[in-house]
Parts: C-alpha cells; structure tokens; sequence
C-alpha cells in the first residue's frame, strides 16, 4: 500500500477551498505567539508566506543564502503573472484558468490544487497593489493586461519586463514591515544544510553562516521549505547560477517524496551559448515570439549572414509544422522544433545551435517605434549581451533550462511527506503537470505565500500548540550538525585537482545531452552509468581551498554541486519510469506517425512520487494517481 | 587577449587588504566580466591559490548582488550597465583593469570585493513599506492609478538595491536609494497615507546608519544602473520638507 494521501477535501470542485477554511482547524491569536515557525527562502513563495505568517502573531525565522531577501531569483521574472478576473471582459473566469492549466500542464496536474491557484489568483494582484506594487495601467487607471502563450484570453499583469521584481519587492517590504516590529527574524546570507525530524516531525533546519562558517542550529514547529527550482542541474540555465536543489534533496534524504523530478521546462526563446566560459542563459522573454517569425536556412551549413538569404530559402519551420499556432505553439513544442533543426545541421551561428527570431517583417509592417514600444528593453539586453541590434539583424536564440514543475511532493495542504515540513512555490510539484504555462509561476508562488500557506500551516500549528520547541541540544540536532560538518571537512579534505564548478559543467552536460528536451532508454542509461562514475571522480578528485570557518563561496558551491549529483540520479530514474510523452518530458520512443509527443493515458496519469532508500539506492516509487473529474482529457494538439 | 588585473584583497573584515596582481592571456572578447574573473578564479584554485570572492547571482542587472568598482566606476564602464553586464569587448588587449569593493562607511568590505549592505535592508525596515496585511486589501481597480503616475512610480521601484549610488557619492551617501522609494509609494494613492512618516523615518535612518549627506554632486545619477534619476531627491526632499513642517505644527 502506498503512503500516499493528498487530503483533498470532499465536495465539489469550487467549494472544495472554502469550505476547507471553514472547516479548518484555528490557531487562537493568544497562542500564535507561542509558535515558531521556520521559512526558508525569500522569493515570491518564501517573503509573502513569511511576512503573512508573522502578521497572524506566529514567531517567524526567516532564511535566504543572498546577502538581502530582496534578491531572491523570483526578482527576475519579466512577463507577468496571471489572475482570472475577467478585466478585459473576454470571457475569463476561474474555471478558465484552471482548464487551461490543466490543459497547458498535458493533463499531469491534481484538479484540486490548480482550481484552488486559480481561485486565489485576484487577490494576490488587490494585495499586491495595495503594497506598493506599480502594475501597468490603462490611461483611465485601470489595471492593464497582456496576453501570453497557450491561451485565448488576455489576463497576465505586468508591469514592464520586470515583474518579478516589482512582485518581488512587494512580498519583501511587507517582510521587512514585520523584521522592524520583531515579529520577524531575518537571516540571510544562511545556507540550509539540513531539516532536522524530531520523533517523525520537521522541527527545524541545520544552517552554515556564509560570513563567519559557523554551523547553526534553528528549531521551530514548523518548516516551510520556499527554496525555488533546480533547472540549474543543466548548469547553462536561465535561472540566478546559485539557484539550486539541496534543500529538496535534504529534505528528500530525510524521508520527503519527490514528485516528477524529470519535469524540466526548456524554454525555447534564449541567448545560445556563445563561448566555453559561460556560466548563465539568458532569456528573452515569450511575447517576442508575439511579433518575431522564427527561421533557418533550407540549406544544410547555410553560412551566409541572415540578410544574404532571400526568403524562398529561409525554413520558417514553426509555421511550417504548425500552421495553426504557428510561431506561438508552446515552450516545449517550440524548443523540440529547434532542436530537431539544429541536429539536422540546419543551425545558425558560430556554433550551428541557434535559430533565428527574425523582426524584419515586424518592423517593415508596424515601424520601428512601435516595436520599440513593445520590446525595447529586451532588445537592449540582447545587444548588451552579443553586441548586435535586433532592429537591424534577426536576434539568435536556443532553447534552455528554464523551470521544474518537479519538486517536493506536498498534499492539499503543501504538506510533504515529513508532518510539519511543507513546500511552497516552484520547491514543490504541485499546479504545473508536466509543463507550465507563462506568467504562473509567480502566480502559484504568491498564492501559496499569501493566502494559502497562512491558512494550511496554522491548520497543522493547531495540533502543536502543547508541544515545547524542541531544545537545539536534543540528539537529533547534535546528530545533524555532526553529519553536515562531517561532509563539509570531506569536502576540503579531498584535495584532488578539479573546481566544483567544473564538476557541475560536466554534469550539466550529461543532462542536457540525455535529460533535456528529448530523452530515451538508451540515453538515460548511458547517463545514469555517466553520474555514478562523475560522483565517484568528484568525490575523490574536488579541490577546495580555504577553511571552513570562513567565506568559502567554493566550499558553499561543492555542497551544491553534491547535491545536484544526487539529483540527476533521480531525474534520470523518474524519466526512464516514465516511458511516455508528455509535456515538456519528451520520450523518444512514445510519439505518434507524425512525430508529435504521444501520451499514455492508461499507464502513466499519475504523478511519480520517489522515496528515498538510502545512499545509492534506487529510490521506491509511490503512485498519486490522477482523476479528472471537471475536464475532459483531451490530446493535445496545434496542428 | 592579454589582461592584468589588479584586485583588492582583505581577508576578513578585520584583516588588512592590499591590491593584488594577476595577468591572464587568454581573454576572450565575448566573456562577460563575470565569467573573465571565473576563468581567473579556475586558475588560482589549481595553482593552489586562494580565490577572490565576489558577488553575483541573476547576470541579468535585476538583482543587485553584483558590485564591482572597476577603474574608478561603480559597475565599470557603460551608461545604465551593472557589473554582469559589462563584457571584456569593452577592453583592449593589454590592458590593466584595476577592480575595488564598493567603498563607504555603511558597507564594510566583509572579504575581497564583498561587501555588507545590510544598512540597505535596515532602511527599508524603517519605512519602506505600507502598512497593510494580507487579506486587507481592496479591490486593485478601486483606487485609479493613472498611467502616467503608474510609469513614474515603476522608474523609481525599478532600483535593483545594488549600492552604486552609495560608493559613487563622495559622502556615501544613500539618497538615491532613498529617494526611489519615497517618490515610488508617494506617487501611488495607496502610498499617500503613510507618506509623511516614511520620509521622516527613512531620512532618520539613514543618518543614524551612517550615511553621508547628499550634496547635489549628481554623480549617484551617473553611475546608476537603472537610470534612477536625481529628480527623484528633489521630490524626497519635497516629501520630507512638507512632513518636518506638518510635524512641526
Ligand atoms: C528568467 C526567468 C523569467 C521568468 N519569468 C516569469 C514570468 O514572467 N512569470 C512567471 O510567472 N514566472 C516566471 N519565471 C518563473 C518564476 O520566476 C519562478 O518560478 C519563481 O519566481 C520561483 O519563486 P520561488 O519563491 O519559489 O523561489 P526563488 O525566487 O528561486 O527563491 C528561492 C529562495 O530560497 C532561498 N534558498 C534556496 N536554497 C537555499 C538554501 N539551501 N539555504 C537557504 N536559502 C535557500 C534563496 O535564497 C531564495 O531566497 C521566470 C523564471 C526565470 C528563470
Ligand atoms: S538607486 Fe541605482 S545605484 Fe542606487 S541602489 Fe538603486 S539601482 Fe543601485
Ligand atoms: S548579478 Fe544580478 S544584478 Fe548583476
């Protein structure tokens, strides 16, 4: 019998939510005082249900390794965030939202908690004005929309190409709000080592100060674990380079499922890699495929600059292969698309890995103001960044790691698997299935922040409210702190010849080439075999230099780069579980006639749930399996 | 091409730092600064040499973690570029590149070219802010924002809290900062409430931290990243004049 119980209340779809608030169990304001609770991360999951927490009365310890909360990766985010209400009077709804999610997501999703995301999504925009946020008005000063890929309704709030940040800021001033009336306690610049389970419950987390080196010990009566995605495992990412997986993977190792782990979204519209050295991908935001058409020559090696090749010898192979959505096909069927181009030896470029995103036509037909109006600032930065003006040459892009709708497996309540450790934002599986649509990832992590987490920790706390922190002298504690100093004196003991950084190039290299955007058997063998033996070089070969009771950014990358090694062991086991297609997990051997992802409905709608059995061990794998009791399932297609 | 470099060292906050030399022959036009000091880095840690630390995370000039001094420059050469965008095609082969932390009273240097902003953090503490709880808002159309406002007060949120500002003022002072989100909640009619309060405090704050006073030299403009204009001190001071009068009533 498997473990598993997602705790989805009874009734139906849309009442499900608030009749759980109803219903739920309540945490008296006289004893919120009397509780601690841990937050780990500051992005737009981690400050809002931090700042959210701590205005209820609860004791709050926050945790972020940047030196300010404030430059948590969600800061980068561009194109918006989602919230179904309907202001350009389209047609949307909550409903809306919630089928095109589940659509979007390739039917691997639980209908409960995305309706549920769905629901919040308006009261996160009220709230997040009410910060301070400056969404982009209308003239009259309405809230002004977008449209983004996947669907037919414009209902993305933005505010320029920067609304993650200004999102961001918004969560991190009402945390600093609570630091200055002590209700919260920051500490940043702390990288979580460790959860510590005390009696089967998480009651605290194990952390190295990054100025001094010292190893703390923090207890709490809860954890919440908001520590964002790991697509950096392909090391060339479009996430921040220190983005990372280790907090899930310690959690992992202490007894919390994985959902999904091979759910990686490739993001098709990205600055290729253009020399050895790189160390980060940029993304060039989803509207511009709004207005650029996307191309490569007809001939094969095809050196010509892009000027110099008339149109009749141009391949515009989107609109070629799917007349019907033609540049706007989704992230995971246009990232495939170039990447079949580029195997064929169709690619442009130095190094034959990029297409082109060609404006010529846009700007011939609408001017160069108003293409300037529209994407100016992306166009700056992709001329920062390679020195060449979009306005005048076709910009170069190539698909990249972007986002894991994997994470933690959590229930309805994002409880994982540990009671009293729970998992918000991009850390856990949760509303993505197996691939997410643009502008709901902030939309997902704020919700869970603000006006979820609040709700479902204080539901669990109610339990608690006897129950002493446990002592950070208990065995458990002492226990944890021994065995994560004992790994970071291996780590300096060591004293081979290579970086950790070079290790995390390789392993990158390893998933890109055989767990990224298109995957089979063969493949995924060859790089299970590839990991093992790269654990065993980097674990007899890692050179790292300094001391640990100091500034160490190597030390603190080697402990990362451990991590992902683990990782990519599970990803590669849950993507050779999965031997169908779907969404962004694309398996080579399970497509139709004509070369399009084919999904295996009767064997595979469930969300894989991995059990850790100890070091080296193949993990055990539990089944959720998937009802859909509100949509119809339906093949995905944009021909 | 061929660089030499001359880095400051310190090795803790305590310790005294000095400048160090390093060359690298093998530069490539197309590296960005960051991943030029990655390659050095690669080197040194073989050689069995220590690392220089320093900060960066998103390399897209939005999180503010980078913060190099480069040839007398915040954020090195460029208008409106931070550190993670500057690229070494903007050197010459042979050049020497001399690269500092950010220096100022209020950021003590805590190892090589990383410094401490935590005083950023704290002035945003001291009113940075509005004051309203989750489940308390209102309906955001309910208070019209109109567009002219709204992209005003977006050119001032958009400060990435980098502290360029701060290490260009030949006071180290932190108006611009201030100044950004001062002007960005008092442009906004949610903001207007505690307006006066924020100014007062923020102000307050800033001198107890440590922070020189702003002088008008503008050079906080100049080296911005984000372009956050010395327009916005001019409506801090307005803010601040008209609550120290309303106080004083
Ligand atoms: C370039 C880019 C553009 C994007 N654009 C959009 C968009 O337009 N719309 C949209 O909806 N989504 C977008 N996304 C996705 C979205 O930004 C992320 O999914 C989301 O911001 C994740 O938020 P989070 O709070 O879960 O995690 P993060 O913001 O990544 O925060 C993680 C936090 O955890 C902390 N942390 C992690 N590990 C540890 C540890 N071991 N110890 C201590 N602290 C730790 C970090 O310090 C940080 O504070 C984009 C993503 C990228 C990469
Ligand atoms: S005002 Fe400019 S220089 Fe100062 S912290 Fe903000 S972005 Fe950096
Ligand atoms: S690294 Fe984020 S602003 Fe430069």
């Amino acid at each position: 019998m498997s473990k598993l119980d997602a705790k989805i209340p009874k009734g139906p779809l849309a009442e499900k939510w608030s009749k759980y608030k109803a219903t739920q169990k309540l945490v008296s304001p006289n004893n919120r005082k009397k509780l601690d609770i841990i937050v780990v991360g500051t992005g737009i999951a981690g400050a809002p249900a931090a700042a959210s927490l701590a205005e209820m009365g609860y004791n709050v310890k926050v945790f972020c390794f940047q030196d300010s909360a404030r430059r948590a990766h969600s800061v980068a985010a561009q194109g918006g965030i989602n919230a179904a209400r309907n202001n350009k009077n389209d047609g949307d709804s909550v409903y809306r939202l919630f089928y095109d999610m589940i659509k979007g997501g390739d039917y691997r999703a639980r209908e409960a908690n995305v309706y549920r995301a769905a629901e919040v999504s308006s009261d996160i925009i009220d709230q997040l004005t009410a910060q301070g946020v400056p969404f982009a008005r209308e003239y009259g000063g309405t809230l002004a929309n977008r449209t983004f890929g996947g669907v037919q309704v414009s209902r993305t709030n933005y505010a320029q190409g920067q609304t993650g940040q200004q999102v961001l800021l918004g969560g991190y001033s009402a945390l600093k709000r609570q630091v200055a009336l002590g209700k919260a306690k920051m500490f940043s610049r702390q990288q979580m080592l460790d959860v510590v389970v005390i009696d089967g419950k998480a009651r605290g987390i194990i952390t190295r100060n990054l100025v001094t080196g010292e190893i703390e010990r923090h207890a709490a009566h809860a954890v919440v674990l908001a520590t964002g995605g790991y697509g950096t495992i392909y090391y060339l990412s479009t996430l921040a380079v220190q983005s990372n997986g280790s907090a899930a993977m310690q959690a992992f190792r202490k007894g919390a499922f994985f959902g999904n782990p091979s759910f990686i979204q490739i993001h098709p519209t990205c600055i290729p890699v253009l020399n050895e050295y790189q160390s980060k991908l940029t993304l060039m935001s989803e509207s511009l495929r709004n207005d650029g058409r996307i191309w490569v020559p007809k001939a094969e090696g095809d050196k010509r600059k892009a000027k110099e090749i008339p149109d009749e010898e141009r391949d515009y192979f989107l609109e070629r292969r799917y007349p019907a959505f033609g540049n706007l096909v989704p992230r995971d069927v246009a990232s495939r698309a170039a990447k079949e181009r580029c195997d064929n030896g169709f690619g442009v470029g130095k190094t034959g890995l990029a297409v082109f995103l060609d404006f010529r036509d846009a700007v011939a037909k609408q001017g160069k103001k108003v293409i300037k109006n529209k994407y100016g600032n992306l166009f700056a930065m992709y001329e920062k960044i390679t020195g060449d003006s979009p306005y005048e040459t076709p910009m170069m892009i190539y698909p990249a790691g972007h986002y894991t709708m994997g994470g933690l497996w959590v229930d309805y309540n994002l409880m994982t698997t540990i009671p009293g450790l729970f998992a918000i934002g991009e850390a856990n599986f949760s509303e993505h299935g197996a691939n997410r649509l643009g502008a709901s990832a902030l939309m997902q992590g704020a919700g869970d922040g603000y006006f979820i987490a609040p709700y479902t920790v204080s539901n669990y706390l109610a339990d608690e409210i006897s129950n002493k922190v446990p002592s950070t002298d208990s065995p458990e504690f002492v226990e944890a702190e021994k065995n994560v100093k004992a790994v970071l004196d291996k780590f300096l003991s060591i004293n081979g010849t290579k970086t950790a950084s070079s290790f995390h190039k390789r392993l990158g290299h390893i998933m890109w080439t055989y767990a990224g955007m298109q995957r089979n058997a063969e493949g995924l063998k060859k790089a299970s075999e590839m990991i093992a033996e790269l654990k065993k070089e980097f674990w007899n070969d890692l050179k790292i230099p300094g001391k640990t009771d100091e500034i160490n950014q190597e030390l603190e990358k080697a402990s990362r780069v451990a991590d992902f090694i683990d990782l990519a062991e599970l990803i590669v086991t849950d993507a050779l579980n999965r031997k169908e297609s779907c969404g962004a997990h694309f398996r080579e051997e399970s497509r139709t006639e004509g070369g399009e992802a084919m999904r295996i409905d009767d064997k595979y709608s469930f969300v894989a749930a991995w059990e850790y059995q100890g070091e080296d061990k193949e993990p055990k794998l539990h089944k959720e399996d998937l009802k859909f009791e509100n949509i119809e399932v339906k093949v995905r297609s944009y021909k | 091409m061929k660089i030499k470099l001359n880095i400051w060292k310190q090795a803790n906050a305590k310790a005294k730092g000095k400048f160090e030399k390093y060359e690298l022959d093998d530069v490539d036009a197309e590296m960005s600064f960051l991943e030029m000091l990655d390659s050095l880095n690669e080197k040194l840690i073989k050689e069995g040499k220590e690392p220089v630390a320093f900060e960066h995370d998103c390399h897209e000039a939005i999180c503010g973690c980078c913060s190099l001094y480069i040839n007398g420059h915040p954020h090195g050469p460029g208008k409106e570029t931070a550190t993670c965008q500057v690229h070494m095609r903007s050197f010459k082969d042979g050049d020497t590149i001399t690269v500092e932390p950010w220096r100022a009273k209020s950021f003590p240097v805590l190892k090589d070219l990383m410094v401490d902003r935590n005083a950023f953090d704290k002035l945003m503490a001291a009113g940075g802010f509005i004051s309203i709880d989750a489940g308390q808002a209102p309906d955001a159309n309910a208070n019209l924002v109109g567009k002219i406002d709204a992209d005003k007060a977006f050119d001032a949120a958009a400060c990435i809290g980098c502290g360029a500002c701060v290490a260009a003022c030949k006071n180290s002072s932190a108006t611009l900062f201030v100044a950004a989100k001062v002007s960005q909640l008092a442009l906004l009619p949610q903001g207007k409430v505690e307006a006066k309060r924020r100014a007062l405090n923020m102000v307050a704050k800033m001198d107890e931290l440590g922070f020189g006073s702003c002088t008008n030299t503008g050079a906080c403009e100049v080296e911005c990243p984000k372009g956050i204009g010395i327009d916005f001190i001019a409506k801090l001071n307005r803010e601040y004049l008209c609550a120290s009068f309303s106080e004083a009533e």
